[in-house]
């Protein structure tokens, strides 16, 4: 059981700064997602709190205790890495007890038992005597959360684990960890990846980082539906939010917006601290988006592509807006014969404002509760 | 027909390159094998089967502690050597400091000293650290050229090695050492093997250090003591005795060869890691 608490922790690699001051509190026994595109320093972050990289400002407390020079071990962590960093001479079992054995007057039998009881978690007592090479990438995988597991760590540190799983293993495992973290419940996990699936399914809170800054904390579906930045708002789903600049008309009870390529909206928004005229963003995410026959939809254009991806239909229709085509994601399969004109309703309530900053305009009673 | 010409002219190479670099040994262990006056005549099939020289050779009173001299010399220089250049290339490539390249490139730029431009000064430190006439100065002054190849054989191995395996073990809690001892040394075998094998290859056949800082008949190495094998009186070269010590102290480099050639596999580290 140990919480996190990272105060301006700050990284550079000589004059170049790559983590501009992260303030982060993460609860003991959470599971914690770090995301954000590559080079986003996700993966430095995470390897700052392990210990491998050295803070160059900023405190981060493990447990209540300030851990900025002390080692991994000392820490109290585990990682799990993306490429599994298995010892390659030694077997699955000796890989599993190398932790164990560093620490002196240890005895062979507790280590054992840990070791098995890792092994049986992760269901590869076959394998204890084989080599890493003799596994397939989703063994080695486990093995290498085995290694991890069998240390207690306070703190689980996973670096892109699945990314180099084939797509139905790296469901499968995502799974696997969903259920890992169950079991473990008192560990605190966190997890860096750039898929946003994993990202929403394993998530108590995520952490979306964008050039070495925290854009947002919050619990998946709080992100997803309330997205504190354009950022934000763009990363997570997929395809993803459909953003189109908008003037925004007038402001009072409820907001009217002209969003280029649209007609105008009336948003059940009290856009405080916006002004009638002024500039913004209209967002639109494709599955809230539904076909119309109205005479006058919001939005109408040419289909220039449609993508079946069975369970929904994916449309891109061009609006007038050139290079960005407008996505809508239709439930089921629809045919529409591309260069046919469609017109496109959603319900103002789905959509979101954004002002010229890029910053969410909330409606106010949110932002009261 | 040009592929015809082709593939002869290639092994036509090969057994030219084979025969010019097997011919001299192959006729080496003919001439141990003759006695008396058969020694001068050119044969190129044997014709002969006598085991005197060898006899001579082995009951000859220092030479089988020359072969044991160079047996310690040898097999000490690759052990510090190699000791050394382990722990050596763990610090040059994979800690950051100030200097690195600098250092990297001094330690190759001693093996380039020609030996006998360092002969006299080395001769006044050997005798200055009181090691003189004892296989001690031998041991050290091979590490001059010893040590500048293991060095960077390993640094180069060593800096290939997959980053995320030394991090999960600083992650289990191995210390430095440990990670060298533990996890390094196992997966760097075959850079171990070739270059500890040239090491004892250099250290066996080294001659001008051997014969200027040893002058005592039974501390010499056997380069030194075969050249300096002497007949029946100052006008004859005993070739027989020559040839047979040769091949005898050859046979060792050979077996050594054999027996590692098995364990320079390649693909050690496959599975630690992806792909």
């Amino acid at each position: 059981m140990a919480n996190l608490k990272l105060a301006k922790v700050k990284k550079a690699y000589g004059s170049v700064e790559v983590l501009h001051g992260i303030d982060l509190d993460i609860r003991a026994g959470e599971f914690v997602v770090f995301v954000g595109p590559s080079g986003c320093g996700k993966s430095t972050l995470l390897r700052v709190i392990a210990g491998l990289e050295d803070i160059t400002g900023g405190t981060l407390e493990i447990g209540g205790r300030v851990v900025n020079s002390l080692t991994p071990k000392q820490r109290g962590i585990a990682m799990v890495f993306q490429s599994y960093a298995l010892y390659p001479h030694m077997t699955v079992y000796d890989n599993m007890a190398f932790g164990l054995t560093l620490e002196k007057g240890k005895p062979k039998s507790e280590i054992d038992a840990k070791v098995r009881e890792a092994a049986r978690i992760l269901q590869i007592e076959p394998y204890l005597d084989r080599l890493p090479k003799a596994l397939s990438g989703g063994q080695r995988q486990r093995v290498a959360i085995g290694r991890a597991i069998t240390r207690d760590p306070q703190v689980f540190l996973f670096d892109e684990p699945l990314s180099n799983l084939d797509a139905a293993l790296r469901v499968q495992t995502r799974i696997e960890i969903a259920r890992l973290h169950e079991k473990m419940a008192g560990t605190t996990m966190i997890y860096v990846t750039h898929d946003q699936v994993e990202a929403m399914t394993l998530a108590d809170r995520i952490v979306v980082l964008n050039k070495g800054h925290v854009e947002q904390v919050g619990g998946p579906m709080e992100l997803y539906n309330s997205p504190d930045n354009l950022f934000v708002a763009k990363f997570l789903g997929s395809p993803s939010m459909n953003i189109l600049p908008a003037r925004i008309e007038s402001v009072g009870a409820a907001t009217r917006v002209v969003p280029e390529g649209g007609s105008p909206v009336d948003l059940p928004i009290a856009a405080v601290g916006t002004v009638a005229g002024g500039a913004g963003h209209l967002g639109i995410r494709p599955e809230d988006l539904s076909l119309t026959d109205e005479a006058n939809p919001p939005f109408r254009g040419t289909v220039v592509l449609t993508e079946s991806l069975g369970e929904v239909t994916l449309v891109y229709v061009d609006i007038g807006r050139a290079d960005e085509p407008f996505v809508a994601k239709l439930p089921g399969e629809v045919s529409i014969p591309r260069g046919s004109q469609i017109g496109l309703t959603a319900r103002p309530q789905s959509m979101r404002l954004f002002d010229e900053a890029g910053q969410a305009v909330r409606p106010q009673v949110r932002r009261a509760a | 027909m040009p592929y015809v010409v082709k593939r002869t002219g290639f092994y036509a190479l090969v057994v030219f390159i084979v025969l010019f670099s097997i011919f001299p040994f192959y006729y080496a262990i003919l001439t141990s094998l003759k006695s008396g006056t058969a020694l001068f005549q050119v044969n190129y099939l044997p014709v002969d089967f006598s085991l005197s020289n060898y006899e001579g050779v082995l009951s000859n009173g220092v030479f089988p502690t020359n072969i044991l001299n160079s047996v310690i010399v040898a097999v000490v220089v690759v052990a510090i050597s190699l000791f050394l250049a382990v722990t050596a290339a763990y610090a040059l490539s994979r800690i950051n400091f100030a200097g690195r390249g600098l250092l990297l490139l001094t330690i190759l730029a001693v093996s380039m000293f020609p030996q006998i431009a360092v002969l006299a000064g080395l001769f006044e430190m050997v005798r200055w650290a009181g090691v003189y006439n004892t296989l001690f100065s031998l041991i050290f002054a091979y590490m001059i050229f010893t040590l500048p190849f293991t060095v960077w054989v390993l640094t180069t191995f060593m800096r290939d090695l997959p980053i995320e395996i030394e991090e999960a073990a600083i992650v289990d809690g191995a210390s430095p050492f440990t990670i060298v001892m533990r996890v390094f040394l196992p997966l760097m075998w075959p850079a171990l093997v070739t270059t500890g094998l040239l090491a004892f290859i250099a250290a066996w056949n080294e001659f001008l250090f051997a014969l200027t800082f040893v002058s005592n008949n039974s501390t010499r190495t056997v380069p030194v003591a075969i050249a300096l094998l002497s007949g029946a009186s100052e006008q004859e070269i005993p070739w027989g005795t020559i040839m047979a010590a040769s091949v005898i102290v050859t046979v060792p480099l050979i077996v050594l060869v054999l027996i590692f050639q098995r364990k320079i596999i390649s693909g050690l580290t496959a599975g630690g890691v992806k792909g």
